[in-house]
């Protein structure tokens, strides 16, 4: 990973309470568990931005190195990895997701 | 090349001893799986740290030739496991 690349994330991951790494976008996810990710999101209504990694292909591969996880969704609340769209389903099952949310006082959605 | 789900199985059983490993073949296809692995050695590491187990105990196939594997990570309830 290049340090620019690096400086990419960090900033992306920095500037937002909330970024989910995925594969197309909110309206149009392409693949299953992006869409799953995306659909956690809006039911917990929070603001968040997305980053579309089919059209980043420096940011497609540095992601997975950046977070040492090896698929795409990520998400990451307040510049901390949480995990992939398995922990988000958990977590959000368990009603841990909203508690974090809540916890690190993520903007709801506007 | 796609995994059969007893190569999955193996992997994670071989990596992490103690596990108990349940694959379901999603899709029929042979390429979409969910995995349930419950082991007494995840207690007290976070999901994330459990999640990471598995995708190591997959040596670097996870994301690549094992495109989608649904991964649900537990530890054992009561002491008769």
């Amino acid at each position: 990973m290049t340090a620019p690349v690096k400086d990419r994330i960090d900033s992306l991951v920095g500037q937002h309470d909330v970024v989910l790494f995925m594969k197309g976008s909110p309206l149009f996810p392409q693949c299953g568990f992006s869409s799953r990710a995306i659909a956690i999101l809006d039911h917990l209504g929070v603001g968040y931005e997305s980053v579309d990694v089919l059209q980043d292909m420096e940011i497609r591969q540095a992601i997975k190195e950046y977070s040492d996880w090896p698929t795409i969704p990520q998400l990451y609340v307040k510049g901390e990895f949480v995990g992939g769209s398995d922990i988000m389903m958990e977590m959000f099952e368990a009603g841990e997701l909203a508690q974090l949310m809540a916890d690190k006082a993520v903007a709801k959605a506007g | 090349m796609a995994m059969t789900a007893e190569q999955i199985e193996d992997m994670i059983a071989t990596a992490i001893p103690d596990a108990t490993v349940e694959i379901t073949d999603l899709a029929g296809d042979g390429d979409h799986y969910a995995a349930r692995v419950v082991a007494e050695s995840f207690r007290g590491t976070s999901r994330v740290a459990q999640h990471k187990a598995v995708y190591q105990a997959l040596g670097g196939r996870m994301g690549g030739t094992l495109h989608a594997l649904q991964l649900t990570t537990e530890i054992p309830e009561g002491t008769s496991l």
